[in-house]
């Protein structure tokens, strides 16, 4: 029973047992002749959710659980001596694997049945011929060990499928039941629906949360990694970012962390000024009709995928800049620069600065500013000296959260800005940023075992560091600022 | 015969108008809201070194005449007046007359306390620094201190004016509007209910101050309070349904008003 079927039949009992929940609450309290404590239908709820819920967080234990105790089985049964020589324990079980879903496919497609497993129709003598024929191919002839292991994976796996099943919706039908049968009409089954929801509630952000820790769990153990194979000193204070493919390679993160304050910093200056007099005119000056209709169409800008400005970069704003600034100025030759992809990740971030300094301009209470027109000052004198220094704080957590974005932007940089690492000052210069060696470090054929793409997750890290040092200065900025109308 | 009484009466009340010092001048008045008329040819003046009371059930304009004085409907967009408003004689709707200049002539002290989220002194010099009024930083620290004080507030806080304005307590905070009012040295202070957002020790400070106030400036106060407008007052008016109702003496007002609804409004019969 595949789990698609399963978590079907789970659904089709929740509903069945709403309506046998609500039936039972309905008819009990006619019986006795008492008010019901809750509505009927949160009687109904309350089943469906003793149904639904635990037999589905069992269903995704079980399945995170099941492949664990099954390789570790199977792993077992693999001696030493069919690990290839440089290969890897885990490359032999990824084959298991595949052997393992090609017998189901060549059962399927061919109508042999599970005998022919054991009889010889189907043995490790025709196996590869068997599966390449259904469209599994593999690498070299199967030992006879890692034959016999995937067939003990694939009969462990169909065990496990059928006890999961079994379990799955024994659990839920015995709960069903249960609750079904403490249903009276003086249980109190409002506030277990209640509580189910808050324990809803709750589980949702433990989710989040523990996925930010396990990111932060992974990133942490692979650049302990990197810096047992290479010194730290090195990758936090060399000016050179120059990575080989058969070692000795310089990994610097100077030059990337440069480029990627370099361009921020010109988003920023291109963003911020423009974001906050978009802000200024929408809160104070624009009436509400045009408002309601500029301010979406602003946050339209953040909304373009960033690859469409990196396009826009690359063929429009890189050439002009070229043609009309960097050489008659002589200042450089290339289309990719720090500029380009600094102008265009301005205009992209434009939206997060004016979008929330308008929605933080807004906040403050009228009567500010009030107080300051019956003290005689003029619209912009008001602005100036009331406004925005009440809403200062919130501004600069927009600003900040502008920043963090335009720190972890990188299609734009690939193609505005080009690929190479480089310290200057010069701004028609092409560079890169962090994000870009991430990817570019990343690409191709690689394994996890060498400086050079390890580097990855130390860059990685580092970024994190950086944004997230940028989300909590934000966080507190912005915290400061609500307490100050309370 | 009528018709020279009649006559004779016009001609006294003209002159008796002359012999009055108006401050301010409100001729037929009227305000609206998009479509809605808040205000009907209100004619009501302001007298030189008096306290005005202007009561009336909620919603009746009372308010709204009082941010006529100082053009602070203009900063409402749908909000149109007409009619006549002079300030020493001169209209203040006049081209010639900006409307910074109007606002520092008319200071306004709002509802709520509403200081700016900056220390007590830069509260204060915030009008004064806008118009120019401070040559110097002793200057400008006379002009805090002695707004401060005309607003009984120096003593409280003359050791603390680098702290926030917002920090203050309630009836701290309102008499330090009053003082930020009071920095540009206007000639008439409009107080928007100043008082009822204050518990009632706070607010006889501020009554107490509107007494002190009035020697050097004509006030305008709205209020829902009768004992207030009573107890402040030198004039009282009363509106309703956007009309002035009667305009007299405040003790002729609260014992004796012509008007049956004027009476029943202080009687507590209604609003």
């Amino acid at each position: 029973m595949s789990v698609g079927s399963i978590v079907l039949v789970l659904l089709v009992l929740a509903v069945i047992g709403y309506f046998l929940g609500r039936g039972r609450s309905l008819s009990a309290a006619k019986r006795d002749h008492v008010k019901l404590h809750s509505l009927p239908g949160y009687y109904g709820q309350t089943v469906a959710l003793f149904v639904a819920v635990p037999a589905f967080l069992l269903l995704i234990v079980w399945l995170f659980i099941q492949p664990v105790l099954i390789e570790s089985r199977v792993n077992e049964m693999l001696p030493d001596s069919v690990i290839p020589e440089g290969g890897a324990r885990s490359l032999v079980m990824a084959d298991v694997r595949q052997i393992a879903g090609g017998l189901d496919a060549v059962l399927n497609r061919t109508g042999l049945t599970e005998e022919a497993l054991d009889d010889g129709r189907l043995d490790v003598s025709n196996v590869r011929a068997r599966l390449a024929e259904v469209g599994v191919a593999l690498g070299s002839d199967v030992p006879t060990e890692v034959y016999e292991a995937a067939k003990t994976y694939r009969r462990s796996a169909d065990t496990g499928d059928l006890l999961m099943a079994i379990a799955v919706i024994g659990t839920a039908l015995g709960l069903g039941v249960w609750a079904l049968m403490r249903i009276s009409p003086k249980m109190r089954a409002r506030n277990v629906s209640e509580n189910f929801v808050l324990a809803l509630l709750i589980g949702s952000s433990t989710i989040a949360i523990l996925t930010t820790a396990g990111i932060v769990a992974s990133l942490v153990f692979e650049t302990v990694n990197f810096f047992k194979m290479y010194p730290a000193s090195e990758f936090f204070f060399s000016t050179v970012w120059n990575p080989q493919f058969r070692g000795g390679s310089e990994l610097g993160i100077w030059p990337l962390l440069w480029g990627t304050l370099y361009i921020s910093l010109v988003a920023l200056l291109v963003a911020v000024p423009i974001g906050l007099m978009i802000a200024i005119y929408l809160a104070d000056y624009a009436s509400q009709s045009l408002r309601s209709l500029a301010k979406p169409a602003i946050e339209i800008l953040a909304g373009i995928p960033t690859i469409v400005y990196g396009l826009f970069a690359l063929i429009t704003v890189g050439p002009f800049l070229r043609d009309w600034i960097a050489q008659p100025l002589g200042l450089g030759n290339s289309s990719s620069s720090v500029l380009t992809a600094g102008l265009v990740m301005g205009v992209m971030i434009i939206p997060f600065v004016s979008s929330l300094s308008d929605d933080i301009i807004n906040a403050v209470p009228q009567a500010m500013r009030d107080g300051s027109y019956a003290m005689g000052a003029t619209q912009s004198e008001t602005i100036k000296r009331v406004i925005l220094p009440a809403a200062l704080p919130g501004i600069v957590g927009a600003i900040l959260l502008a920043a963090s974005r335009a720190i972890g932007e990188t299609m734009i940089v690939v193609l505005g800005a080009g690929a190479a690492a480089r310290l200057d000052l010069n701004p028609f210069e092409a560079m890169t940023t962090v994000t870009v060696k991430i990817v570019s470090q990343l690409t191709g054929d690689t394994e996890f075992a060498s400086p050079e793409t390890l580097v990855a997750f130390a860059l990685g890290l580092t970024l994190f560091v950086i944004t997230l040092g940028l989300n909590v200065l934000a966080l507190y900025v912005v915290r400061r600022y609500r307490e100050q109308y309370e | 015969m009528n018709v020279l009484t009649e006559a004779a009466t016009e001609k006294a009340l003209v002159k008796k108008m002359n012999e009055i010092n108006y401050k301010m001048v409100g001729q037929d008045v009227s305000v609206y809201y998009g479509d809605k008329r808040a205000l009907f040819d209100v004619n009501l003046g302001v007298r030189d070194n008096t306290v005005t009371a202007l009561i009336g059930p909620s919603g009746c304009g009372k308010s709204t005449f009082l941010r006529c004085l100082n053009r602070m409907n203009d900063t409402i967009q749908s909000a149109k007046v007409t009619g006549r408003i002079t300030l020493d004689g001169q209209d203040i709707h006049d081209p010639s007359i900006d409307v910074v200049e109007l606002r520092a002539r008319v200071g306004m002290v709002f509802q709520k306390p509403n200081p700016f989220p900056k220390s007590i002194y830069e509260n204060v010099a915030y009008g004064p620094r806008i118009h120019g009024l401070a040559r110097s930083k002793p200057d400008m620290d006379q002009i805090v201190e002695s707004s401060l004080q005309k607003a009984g507030l120096w003593n409280e806080v003359k050791d603390r004016l680098n702290e926030a304005g917002t920090g203050l307590s309630g009836g701290q905070q309102q008499r330090l509007c009053i003082a930020r009012a009071v920095a540009v040295s206007p000639e008439v202070i409009l107080m928007d209910e100043p008082c009822s957002a204050l518990d009632p020790i706070a607010t006889a400070r501020v009554e107490e101050l509107i007494h002190e106030l009035r020697a050097n400036y004509s006030i305008v106060i709205v209020t829902h309070s009768m004992q207030q407008a009573a107890r402040v007052s030198q004039r009282t008016a009363m509106f309703h349904l956007g009309h002035l109702v009667e305009e007299d003496d405040t003790d002729k007002m609260f014992t004796n008003p012509n008007d049956q609804r004027t009476q029943d409004y202080i009687m507590g019969r209604f609003g």
